[in-house]
């Protein structure tokens, strides 16, 4: 591939999934409020459009005119740097995630992901550990109890958790033998007897996958780990301070954050783009995009649905659950899966 | 290509490290060590070794420094205090740096009789790097983690109450 073709073509890929990224990101809240609102006997947005879709645009809009307050008392150049970085952060992982097979395009194959690293999966983690510093920056250049709490709370949370979260993935990696995402992909595809596909969860990974799940979910900050931002005790912990874009912009990030792990799990454990391909040639090209859409929106609903269930722990269960139960778990998994690897 | 960016990073590094001298802020200074190492690791991914730019990042620049602006944030340590030594260092201590490091690149550049590495020359993929930690060097690695398991247990001992204290407070 000359060099041409491959920047024009990096540019496109780079702004197609930015752009859908984005989308998706305005979408899963529309989704949210609208399932809490079921879940809870509400209608949700229900005003804005059809069935509110147009939700996200006007509070996009409303966003951008509200009133940027910078309160005298924060230390103003982290204060403006913190929301940037969680963004930064949010946005970069999704750059080594593939979503299907290569496409032909005059006569060039091009693959369906801006850019295959065979550190993919160590990338992703590099940068969702970075994360953490727009977080804790914030809370603590506010100037504020509350906020300085909540960014606490969310760097032990997130160093706690990242632990366990790596050791569950590293079961994936000893049955791919590789970091890249395309390979662990790849290395999916097929049937045990014919029918059940040679997903990594069907593959002894399903404890892997619980313990990724839970502490994704703690990752990320969501309900019910969200103890950073708990709002009956903290206010909204480290972004109490924040107003107009820069409160979107951690909001755009939790929500970013959500997606990606959402894209790895999909990737890692349910066989990334792998289903049923039938029907026409134009349909068998689409088809694996819209399973890895189809797989991804299963994990962000199950986020909400767990948002609409669950209520918080409290801070010290937390900190048992992460190191008395899911840390052993995972190592225990991981030596199970040694064994059987080498045995067999 | 490589050269541009080996010296966009090399720059990154060097600025970043002459900012953490100069900021009086400790939380800055964190901050500009982090940026360090960051650009570190832009520097281990142009020899190739993406491993360790991954590791670079996960565990100095992810981990530690989050440990370290965690401390900072909760002492709540204030601006560095100046004293008069303090200038007296600086008036010393950047001639004497400066003279150190032409020193030292002269040196190296006159007697270690290295070339520059080619990309890819070194080992630095994943596979490669398990053969030689788990088989080659397996006996010091074990030794360290041994090591690492004693400091742990230390900090254990020192951050655990007196057994005495503790029945007063239970």
């Amino acid at each position: 591939m000359p060099i041409s073709v491959f920047i024009v073509a990096s540019v496109v890929k780079s702004v197609i999934v930015l752009l859908a990224l984005l989308t998706a990101v305005a979408y899963t809240v529309w989704l949210e409020r609208k399932v809490v609102g079921h879940i809870q006997n509400r209608w949700g947005p229900s005003r804005v459009g059809p069935f509110g879709l147009l939700q996200p645009l006007a509070d996009g809009l409303k966003f951008i005119f509200k009133e940027d307050l910078i309160e005298p008392h924060v230390y103003k150049p982290l204060f403006i740097a913190a929301p940037m970085i969680a963004l930064i952060f949010a946005l970069t992982s999704i750059s080594v995630i593939p979503f299907g097979n290569s496409i032909t395009v005059d006569g060039y194959s091009i693959p369906l992901q801006v850019t295959d690293v065979n550190i993919g999966l160590l990338l992703i983690l590099g940068v969702t550990s970075m994360g953490v510093y727009g977080v804790a920056l914030a809370g603590w250049s506010s100037n504020n109890k509350y906020s300085l709490l909540g960014g606490l709370r969310a760097s032990a949370q997130m160093v706690s958790y990242e632990i366990a979260l790596g050791l569950s993935l590293i079961g994936v990696l000893i049955q791919s033998g590789s970091f890249s995402l395309r390979s662990i992909v790849d290395a999916q595809g097929g049937h045990f007897w014919g029918f059940i596909p040679r997903w990594n969860v069907f593959h002894g990974q399903i404890i892997a996958f619980f313990i990724y799940l839970m502490a994704a979910y703690a990752e990320t900050n969501r309900i019910p780990f969200d103890l950073p931002e708990a709002e009956g005790e903290l206010g909204a912990g480290y972004h109490t301070e924040y107003s107009s874009m820069k409160f979107a912009m951690f909001f755009m990030a939790e929500y970013a954050n959500m997606i990606t792990v959402g894209c790895l799990a999909t990737l890692l454990f349910f066989g990334g783009w792998h289903g049923p391909l039938f029907g026409p040639a134009w349909m068998q090209a689409i088809l694996p995009v819209l399973w890895f859409g189809a797989k991804v929106f299963c994990f962000l609903f199950l986020y909400i649905w767990v948002r609409g269930t669950l209520p918080r722990f409290r801070y010290d269960q937390l900190m048992s659950f992460g190191w008395k139960f899911l840390l052993p778990l995972a190592i225990a998994n991981l030596i199970g899966t040694a064994i059987v690897a080498v045995t067999w | 290509m490589h050269l541009i960016l080996f010296l966009i990073f090399a720059a990154v590094c060097v600025a970043g490290a002459v900012n953490l001298l100069a900021q009086r802020h400790p939380i800055n200074s964190a901050l500009s060590l982090i940026a360090v190492m960051a650009a570190l690791a832009g520097e281990y991914l142009l020899l190739g070794a993406e491993f360790v730019a991954a590791v670079q990042v996960i565990v100095y620049a992810g981990a530690i420094m989050v440990l370290f602006v965690f401390v900072i944030m909760l002492l709540n340590a204030g601006v560095e205090e100046q004293t008069k030594g303090s200038r007296v260092a600086v008036l010393f201590g950047v001639p004497g740096v400066l003279t150190g490091a032409v020193l030292t690149a002269w040196v190296l550049l006159r007697h270690s009789g290295t070339e520059a590495v080619a990309l890819g020359a070194l080992p630095g993929h994943p596979i490669e790097i398990a053969h030689l930690l788990f088989h080659d060097f397996l006996l010091p690695f074990e030794v360290t983690s041994v090591l690492i398991l004693i400091a742990i247990m230390g900090a254990v001992v020192l951050a655990g109450k007196p057994e005495a204290e503790e029945r007063k407070a239970g």
